[in-house]
């Protein structure tokens, strides 16, 4: 306070003590009497409490200070009688001779969020599915007739957005899969290995979630390390609903490798937020958001 | 929300139970001590040493200061709460399955396995107050006609009128617990098709929830024993819990031990499953087990929830603030 005020007469006046510290104090000691007194208001019945006070500002005008706070109850966490009481019992069982360093109960290093399967009120499934159709039957031919889905002029069975409901059949198999299966088990000479669950006749359940999960799927990279999922999260669901957030992490060290994948419930919207958001500057760095390239399979 | 995680427990959970206030969560396991722990913030408070087989299921009185807890090892045992002593031991001749305190902790009802020659039966029990008045008579022993097929759960009606139980016939029935008459059994056509694996009663008893292997569970009103809702999921669910606060159900499972190795591990589904309870839609799901979740249980004041799988954690979740703001 002192410092910008250059008028102010006691600093010049004794040069003996003058030091910048103690100056800035006795100033506003000095110059205190001249306010008003300090004035408390309520709290009243609604916790409502103000203050008005005084002070000087920089330009060394009196300014008056109002501050109105609201104290508000809070339902204080409701914990019974015998609850506390039994807070202090003593440890018995095995629990006695527990060392600090056994670590029995440890706080997640990974933040777990209730990921929501579909946006808000759409029953969404059919829309995804003749949304994805539409993307790769784009300029489209009559001639195109899928093997798989049974479906004309969308799109060849090699892009199928099904291909991997149906059955499996061998690489150049034009069998039925029935047939395929029966010959594949006694080990016939050129068939590789094909893990039970994806066998012909298995309940396609793996398929089926990574489909899901691979959905709609943005790729986030350039994030900084402090970027977490949360953050990420709350930077994209503004775009819609968001089903999975993943920020990846160094397996050793847990700090954040620099990028993440974002998955959402529509296209739309993904499209979208990638619209609005590569080459957004977030946390100093420039992010660079695309469609992410499906795994390999 | 970042789960806290407890690993008390050498093998897989079987069963967890929040005491009414909330404050101690009670965890049993296929290793031979159950567990107590704070339910703030995780921390064990003791262990219960007597058991020598997999405990299958537990409870506490309302007053928390008795816990009853029923093993493979053919006995039901009676614990102080507070300093882990054994009170009294229910032996039997098979192993016990479930048990359960009646409204005023007066009465209990303990299941026995079908083993050697015997058929599986519901026991019930006078708890009395004072431990040396304890006797190991049975009050009521209903034989179940089931043959070799375990009850799983067997749970008191309202004002302990009734027992209700249900196992892997699938059939969910209601007795007399005074007579041990059988009142009711659900129609066949809506009931489920495989083994009930779990069964919660609501915070008022009015209805109550059955989780079954056939991927689905369904909730019933308690005194007419109909279907009120159905819920589907992807795979077996074993363990079953109902918010005391919001409409909602969690669903608990994932797909069977023996079939982990032979699919993609995404494709196990070990999440607990949020369901509204009215609308029956999916809400959203919490990941984090590593094995099929066994155990479920909402803390009575709503906020929290924990989950105990076949990997050995229990994880106790504290709710985001988002989580009571959630609109279908």
């Amino acid at each position: 306070m002192a410092l910008v005020r250059p008028g102010s007469a006691q600093g010049q006046n004794q040069p003996a003590k003058l030091r910048w510290g103690e100056l800035d104090e006795d100033d506003g000691e000095d110059l205190d009497f001249l306010l008003p007194p300090k004035q408390v208001i309520g709290p009243d019945e609604n916790g409502i409490k103000k203050v008005i006070e005084y002070k000087f500002n920089d330009e060394g005008n009196k300014v008056k200070i109002t501050t109105i706070t609201r104290t508000r109850k809070l339902a204080n966490a409701r914990l019974s009688k015998r609850a506390v009481e039994r807070r202090s019992w003593p440890k018995f069982g095995d629990a006695v001779h527990e060392d600090v360093g056994a670590r029995l109960t440890m706080v997640s290093t990974e933040e777990i969020l209730l990921e929501r399967p579909r946006a808000l009120g759409k029953a969404e499934e059919p829309k995804n599915a003749g949304d994805s159709l539409a993307q790769i039957g784009k300029g489209g031919t009559s001639l195109k007739l899928c093997r798989v889905c049974g479906k004309k002029g969308d799109h060849w069975s090699a892009q199928c957005p099904y291909k991997d409901l149906a059955p499996q059949t061998g690489p150049f198999s034009d069998k039925a899969p029935t047939s395929d299966a029966t010959t594949a088990v006694p080990g016939a000479g050129k068939s590789t290995y094909v893990p039970p669950g994806l066998r012909a006749g298995a309940e396609r359940t793996g398929t089926d979630m990574r489909r899901r999960n691979d959905e709609n799927s943005v790729r986030v990279t350039n994030l900084s390390e402090d970027t977490r999922e949360p953050d990420l999260l709350e930077l994209f669901r503004p775009f819609g609903a968001v089903s999975r957030v993943y920020v990846a992490l160094d397996k050793d060290t847990q700090v954040s490798r620099g990028f993440g994948f974002v998955n959402f419930v529509n296209r739309e919207d993904a499209q979208r937020a990638i619209n609005k958001l590569n080459g957004y500057g977030y946390d100093n760095l420039i992010l660079r958001v695309e469609w992410a390239t499906p795994r390999a399979n | 929300m970042r789960p806290i995680l407890m690993k008390g427990h050498e093998r897989p959970l079987t069963f967890l139970k929040y005491n009414r206030d909330g404050d101690l969560l009670f965890s049993c396991a296929k290793d031979h001590t159950p567990n107590v722990w704070f339910a703030d913030n995780g921390e064990r408070l003791g262990t219960y040493r007597g058991h020598n087989g997999a405990v299958w299921c537990c409870d506490v009185s309302r007053d928390s200061s008795r816990l009853i807890t029923g093993s493979a090892d053919q006995s039901a045992k009676l614990w102080d709460v507070q300093s882990g002593q054994q009170v009294f031991t229910f032996n039997f001749d098979s192993p016990t399955r479930s048990v359960e305190f009646s409204v005023g902790d007066r009465l209990a009802v303990i299941t026995t396995d079908p083993f050697m020659e015997l058929t599986p039966a519901i026991h019930v029990k006078r708890i009395a107050s004072d431990p040396a008045d304890q006797s190991a008579e049975s009050v009521l022993v209903l034989k179940v006609p089931q043959g070799r097929l375990k009850i799983n759960r067997a749970v008191w009606g309202p004002l302990n009128n009734t027992i209700i139980s249900a196992g892997e016939d699938a059939i969910i029935r209601i007795w007399d617990s005074e007579t041990g008459k059988l009142l009711k059994e659900n129609q066949k056509e809506e009931g489920h098709t495989k083994t009930i694996t779990s069964l919660v009663k609501s915070p008022d008893g009015s209805h109550f929830l059955t989780g079954s292997l056939d991927k689905s569970a369904k909730l019933w009103d308690t005194r007419t024993l109909t279907l009120i809702k159905t819920y589907r999921t992807e795979s077996p669910v074993n363990a079953v819990a109902m918010s005391p606060l919001l409409n909602h159900v969690v669903l608990g499972g994932g797909q069977d031990a023996i079939n982990v190795t032979t699919t993609d591990h995404r494709a196990g589904k070990f999440e607990a499953k949020f369901y509204d309870k009215i609308l029956q839609e999916e809400i959203g799901g919490v990941k984090g087990h590593f094995g099929p979740i066994n155990a479920l249980a909402f803390n009575p004041d709503g906020k929290s929830f924990s989950s105990g799988g076949e990997d050995g954690y229990i994880r106790l979740h504290h709710f985001d603030h988002d989580y009571f703001n959630i609109k279908i």
